[in-house]
């Protein structure tokens, strides 16, 4: 990736499509050459627009998958069957297509090696990928903070970067906690339902040992994750979150 | 001039009115929740708006106070800078100009401050002559602690993150100071209309 300073303003950009990786039935992930990335944070989004024949152009936002490190710009897309832009991320796009974009979008959600650790991640469906970046750019700078990953789907199926992250739990890079909502298999050792105070104490850091919390999924997820950890003793301050809206 | 998406016709959505559209959106009828931390529950009997900083007197006002003042039902549009817009939202509350009334201040600016640490920045002008409210009711109901209750501010001529959730009161400032977004590369001012969603758009 070419890398270029654009203080002040985030320009539109058409990156190409180097390539499609199937994640799971409606989830893809879109490896993507921009030709002026100045670099961005674990943890931040970009903006996509389409642009139709008619001139008539959509907007959306999606998460970075890929760590700083990385060669080339990732982002996941889960195909919302109602949704506009998404079904054709997911769909239509193929490697050599253009897509444009701008970013990166937004810097609290994010996290650095100079915020510390302990870390705990705590995914509702795709809710997982900006940790995936995360996860990456700590094994970049040498796992420098211990992590714990809460990741919530509804079946094993629908589990994102399955391979990935238990390659990054046997490097050691991070300790995973599953929980399945809606089916499992007959030989599940996982956790089974909906995150709640109970598992988060017992897949969470103390409070008293001030982990650094990320919450990333559907909105109700989020709502109800962040206030079993205040209601736990988590501070509020220590806790980041990032909701997905029903729309998209 | 961006160009054409291959593929790509959308899948444009009926709206009664496209001239109510800004730049960008897309009109939802769903309510989406944005918030960079935990909804915060502070009680009733705990809450106060406080209207403070460069100001002559500070003002205060507990919750029962606030209720007291003369509110007004308002139906606007609202526009969050992720890109929804939702027509026709129905609100209740006080008027800043209404507040603004019980304090002297010279200061052209201010910082709407709210319970988990949440600032926006603003004009004097973006809140004044009938543009802002401190909205307790969303549709006929008390407003949803995940919506901003027990009060939120309401800003709609601005992106959304300006209409503070869970506001606890104004700082007057002399000069424009950034708030929580706008430090973190939103843009200062926040026109849906002029597309204003990040610094140097």
């Amino acid at each position: 990736m070419a890398r270029a300073a654009l203080p002040g303003r985030l320009n539109w950009q058409l990156a190409t499509v180097v390539e499609l990786r199937d994640e799971t039935a409606s989830v893809k992930s879109i490896v993507l050459d921009p030709p002026q990335w100045q670099g961005h944070r674990a943890g931040q989004h970009v903006d996509v627009r389409l642009t139709a024949p008619d001139g008539y152009q959509a907007q959306r936002s999606y998460s970075i998958a890929s760590a700083p490190e990385d060669e080339h710009l990732v982002l996941t897309v889960e195909r919302l069957d109602d949704g506009e832009v998404s079904p054709y991320l997911v769909d239509e796009l193929t490697p050599g297509d253009e897509l444009e974009l701008r970013g990166p979008i937004g810097g609290y959600f994010v996290w650095e090696q100079s915020q510390g650790g302990p870390l705990l991640l705590i995914a509702g469906g795709s809710g997982i990928v900006p940790f995936r970046a995360i996860l990456r750019h700590g094994t970049a700078v040498g796992n420098p903070v211990a992590v714990r990953l809460l990741y919530s789907s509804r079946s094993l199926d629908e589990v994102i970067y399955r391979e990935e992250l238990i390659g990054l739990e046997d490097d050691g890079a991070v300790e995973i906690d599953y929980t399945l909502t809606r089916v499992w298999p007959d030989d599940w050792h996982g956790h089974r339902g909906r995150i709640d105070r109970e598992l988060l104490e017992e897949v969470a850091w103390e409070p008293s040992e001030q982990p650094l919390v990320f919450v990333c999924g559907p909105s109700g997820f989020v709502e109800a994750a962040a206030q079993a950890l205040v209601e736990n003793g988590h501070a509020t301050k220590r806790i980041r979150t990032e909701r997905f809206g029903p729309t998209s | 001039m961006s160009p054409v998406s291959r593929g790509f016709f959308g899948r444009r959505r009926p709206v009664a009115d496209p001239s109510r559209v800004p730049p960008g959106q897309y009109v939802t009828s769903d309510f989406p929740v944005l918030s960079a931390g935990p909804t915060p529950h502070t009680p009733l009997d705990e809450w106060s708006f406080t209207i403070q900083g460069a100001v002559e007197k500070p003002v205060s006002w507990p919750w029962v106070e606030m209720l007291s003042l003369p509110s007004e039902m308002v139906t606007v549009d609202i526009h969050c800078v992720t890109k929804w817009t939702k027509l026709d939202t129905r609100w209740r509350g006080v008027s800043v100009d209404t507040l603004l009334e019980a304090v002297q201040s010279e200061a052209d600016y201010l910082t709407v401050r709210c319970d988990g640490g949440y600032t926006t920045n603003l004009s004097r002008e973006d809140v004044s002559d009938g543009k802002a409210w401190v909205a307790y009711e969303y549709d006929g109901d008390p407003l949803e602690p995940e919506h901003g209750g027990p009060a939120r501010l309401l800003v709609p001529h601005l992106y959304f993150w300006k209409s503070a959730k869970w506001v606890r009161g104004i700082t007057f400032t002399k000069d424009d100071e950034p708030g929580f977004w706008e430090n973190y590369g939103y843009h200062n001012h926040g026109d849906p209309w002029l597309e204003q969603r990040y610094q140097g758009d």
